[in-house]
């Protein structure tokens, strides 16, 4: 089942003033393929929830068409579309038990009692919530709750599944595990399925492709690492992870991409489009990218370590360098083999071009 | 720019049109809202400034000069009597609610329960109490004190029936506020060096303002539109804008000229009303979440809280010794000159009342519910729902609220008495009547719980398949039960002890308990008029008790349904 938008723009009204004007979505097109897991990624007020509610049917796009597919829904109201959406808050009916509130949807579809129950029972198995059938919902944890959430979206055999950040109430650790657990029950079912969330880790973990949304606009669309390794813009390699910002001068531009920066030239492999030869480009090296070593002249950067932290599995470094406002993030993997490296050490800082990107 | 929004308007009404039964409730409910809260309103407008089919401000200039400006001194009465009942009962309140929220005086549960009487109790009880206590044969006058022709008729008497009546719901409305206050914010600020009568200066009682203010204006607007009390005790000396209109009215068949004794009334009522709501309201620092937190304890010394209990308890006192007296009027042989107890007062309201008794439960328990489910609708449309006219129907529904009884008696006489809607004398008016002014309270109730609940609960329905009604009936509903309840009750109490509109309505085939009582009162026999009272609380509380019970066992819930 495909969802496609064209074009697609919310603009809301303010309440009391007619006047003001907010465009929270902008001239969105997008095609998610059947089968596929999209997510929409961004910092809260990018529009992504928006979009998904949209698509529900919860809130009328302002301009654009809605296909589902390949059926324009734009005036289908929610309940007659053939989506099932999973709420952050869950949305548990709280005066229903667990199995009550998963045979909703097919109670309503005028399925028969026993049919109900097996579906039901069906599912809770699968979820792993078959001894709860009989709780309120009062009685559940957050992650229980999660799972009835899901189940009771998954029993109705939706032909589209969308997710509103649904993981954003649980503890860090039950997140792991349930995003692990969404993405393998939606492969198992094959649901075209469409994540809104604001956590990059999240978007990795579940996401045949990400959109990167940013006011409203799409700012990149692509796979997990065409989103990482290959960002489009500042925006994006800024808000996925963590990234490293050089900017220099364009002098060659063929196969590789050649960057003189304080009157020394690198060359990069992987450019965008939009670089242009004469003009300034920005290279995006990320933490992991750079390797601390002694300082010499065939560094890339020479400093001082102004901050040092150990997390186990990795160190992490800043190093402040003379003439440059922002200190360069460095992630050592292996701390044990690598070496470590106190506050006020004199360092160099190297890297691999073919670990770095070069955006206009 | 222009196409876009009529693109916009189109989609929202071809949504709507997929949902007919939705677009049909809207519109049956509007339609319905007009005609029967606005059009009587409009009707007194209309009628007040009309002589002879024109327009005309004639009767408002003949009201002026009536009698050397009585009319005028009755207006400035019913202003200064509103005036002093809502400082005065607000203060009260405030002592009372303070105690009970940040003191942690004893007997807490007790002051509570009898702060919470008045509300259930017919119009004429403090009235009534006030007269057998401090009247001419009053218990306290005469018999303890000895005075001979106590007059307790006038402003008074008048301000002490009144406070006793309404300083309850200044009570509610506070105590829901002082809860609200986070005793920590107290424990912050004691921290930080304050001392307790500081705290309270600068912390407690600021934050309470806009309750307080609230509060105030709420008693106000209640004062002004009470007739029970003045009817009973105001006199002519000291005449008072509502039983004006009214005597005006029944009295003299003056139709244009109670009006507009009416739309006076009508002008400052809706003033406070809509300060409140749309100024006062606005300004509370701190949204109700609903679990009260529980005060640390330190804030009142060991003093103060001695001072505060004394204080409780002669309130208290004094509201055990009205209803004392209604009890004991109610079954003494002749109030004030025999000590003699008798069941005669019973047996006469038996025989001469007993079919307004079964008139009076009749109509309340017909309009209760059918006010409670449209009062849950109304809420459920106008919190969840966007359509044109959403506006409307939110203040519409609340208007009655602000509206003085008399008022809408007056309007409801003036529409429908002649065709096409001739319902003078009828069931049907003393239902719709009390239907839609009762109408408020769940709309309020049903708001209230509404805004509390997810909305991605109704659209985690509306997402699984269901259509609106579906939504509304199988998780809305269930989901406003405790608030629903909580207005029948409400509902049903207003219903039995109403008066200042229903006064208007009732007719030989239809008799109310309380117009019954009225005229008791009126012909000086207060013994029967204490018994009728009686029956009356009684038949409130069995109610109510009746609605708890089948919601412990249908529901499982105990909604705390005074306390609202």
């Amino acid at each position: 089942m495909s969802v496609t938008l064209v074009n697609v723009t919310k603009i809301f009204t303010d309440q009391d003033d007619k006047n003001k004007e907010f465009t929270a979505v902008k001239e969105v097109n997008i095609e998610i393929r059947e089968g596929e897991m999209v997510t929409f990624l961004g910092p809260s007020g990018c529009g992504k929830t928006t979009t998904l509610r949209i698509i529900s049917g919860f809130e009328q796009q302002t301009k654009g068409d809605v296909y589902i597919d390949g059926k324009l829904v734009n005036d289908l109201p929610a309940n007659k579309r053939d989506s099932s959406m999973v709420f952050q808050s869950y949305a548990i009916f709280p005066h229903l038990t667990v199995a009550q509130n998963i045979g909703f949807g097919l109670e309503l579809k005028k399925f028969k009692k026993a049919e109900i129950q097996k579906e039901v029972d069906k599912i809770m198995q699968t979820m792993g919530l078959s001894a709860l059938g009989s709780r309120q919902p009062s009685q559940l944890s957050g992650g229980q709750q999660q799972r009835v959430a899901l189940a009771r979206a998954i029993v109705n055999k939706p032909r589209v599944l969308l997710f509103d950040e649904p993981l954003s109430n649980l503890d860090a650790k039950l997140r792991d595990q349930m995003r692990t657990e969404i993405r393998r029950i939606q492969q198992k079912f094959g649901i075209t399925s469409i994540y809104v969330t604001h956590d990059q880790d999240e978007a990795m973990t579940v996401s045949d492709r990400i959109m990167v949304m940013d006011k409203g606009v799409i700012q990149q669309l692509g796979t997990p690492f065409e989103i990482y390794s290959r960002p489009v813009n500042h925006f994006v390699a800024d808000f996925i992870g963590r990234a490293n910002f050089f900017i220099g001068n364009v002098v060659a531009l063929d196969e590789l991409v050649t960057i003189s920066l304080k009157g020394r030239e690198f060359s990069f492999p992987t450019f965008n489009k939009d670089v242009k030869k004469g003009k300034r480009a920005t290279i995006v090296i990320r933490p992991e990218g750079l390797h601390i070593t002694k300082q010499s002249q065939e560094a890339f950067f020479n400093g001082t370590v102004t901050q040092a932290v150990y997390l186990g599995s990795t160190m992490e470094y800043e190093i402040s360098v003379k003439g440059r406002n922002e200190p360069i993030v460095a992630i050592s993997y292996n701390p044990v083999l690598e070496g470590f490296h106190k506050v006020g050490d004199e360092v160099g800082v190297t890297f691999d071009p073919v670990s770095a990107h070069v955006i206009s | 720019m222009i196409k876009s929004y009529v693109k916009r308007k189109w989609h929202a009404l071809v949504k709507l049109s997929r949902d007919p039964l939705l677009l049909c409730v809207i519109v049956v409910l509007l339609l319905a809202l007009i005609l029967f809260i606005i059009y009587p309103l409009l009707k007194v407008c209309i009628v007040s400034f009309q002589v002879d089919g024109r327009f005309s401000l004639g009767n408002f200039a003949s009201v002026m000069t009536y009698s050397n400006g009585y009319y005028m001194k009755a207006l400035w009465n019913s202003l200064w009597m509103g005036f002093a009942t809502a400082t005065i009962g607000t203060f009260v309140a405030f002592i009372f609610a303070y105690s009970l929220t940040r003191a942690n005086i004893r007997g807490q549960k007790f002051f509570n329960l009898i702060a919470t009487i008045p509300i259930i109790s017919p119009p004429f009880i403090g009235a009534l109490a006030v007269v057998m206590l401090f009247g001419r044969n009053g218990f306290i006058s005469s018999t303890i004190l000895g005075m001979e022709n106590a007059n307790v008729y006038g402003p008074k008497g008048l301000l002490f029936a009144q406070v006793l009546t309404f300083f309850p719901v200044a009570y509610i409305t506070l105590r829901g506020v002082l809860e609200s206050i986070s005793p920590t914010l107290e424990d912050a600020a004691m921290d930080l060096g304050g001392n307790r009568f500081t705290i309270f200066r600068k912390v407690t009682l600021p934050l309470a303002i806009p309750g307080i203010a609230s509060s105030v204006l709420v008693l106000f607007v209640e004062s002004l539109a009470d007739f029970g009390n003045p009817l009973v005790l105001a006199g002519a000396q000291f005449p008072i804008l509502s039983v004006q209109a009214y005597l005006e009215i029944t009295g003299m068949g003056n139709f244009a000229k109670g009006s507009a004794l009416a739309f006076i009334l009508l002008v400052p009522s809706v003033s406070a009303y809509m300060l409140q709501k749309y100024w006062v309201s606005k300004k509370q620092y701190v949204t109700v979440t609903g679990k009260p937190t529980q005060s640390s304890n330190t804030m009142v010394s060991k003093h103060a809280r001695w001072a505060l209990f004394a204080v409780c308890c002669a309130i208290a006192s004094i509201i055990i010794l009205v209803y004392a007296s209604i009890v004991w009027g109610a079954f003494a042989a002749s109030w004030g000159n025999s000590a003699k107890l008798t069941f005669d007062n019973f047996i006469y309201v038996f025989r001469v009342g007993f079919e307004s008794v079964l008139d009076t439960m009749v109509i309340a328990g017909l309009s209760t519910p059918i006010a409670g489910v449209l009062g849950m609708v109304i809420a459920f449309l106008v919190v969840r729902k966007r359509f044109f006219g959403r506006k409307f129907m939110e203040f519409s529904s609340m208007l009655s609220f602000a509206v003085p009884g008399t008022v809408v008696g007056i309007g409801y006489i003036l529409a429908f008495n002649k065709s096409p809607i001739y319902l003078t004398g009828t069931l049907a008016i003393l239902l719709l009547n009390f239907i839609f002014r009762y109408l408020p309270v769940g709309v309020q109730g049903g708001v209230a719980v509404l805004s509390q609940i997810d909305p991605s609960i109704e659209e985690a329905a509306i997402d699984l398949g269901a259509d609106s009604h579906t939504t509304f009936r199988k998780i809305t509903l269930p989901l406003m039960i405790p608030a629903f309840f909580s207005a029948l009750i409400f509902s049903f109490v207003r219903s039995m002890t109403a008066i200042s509109a229903a006064v208007f309505l009732v007719s030989a085939r239809w008799k109310l308990m309380t117009v019954q009582i009225m005229s008791q009162v009126e012909s000086g026999r207060i013994g029967s008029a204490a018994a009728f009272s009686l029956i009356l609380v009684a038949i409130i509380l069995v109610a109510m008790s009746a609605i708890k019970l089948f919601l412990r066992l249908k529901y499982n819930t105990k909604s705390s349904i005074l306390t609202r």
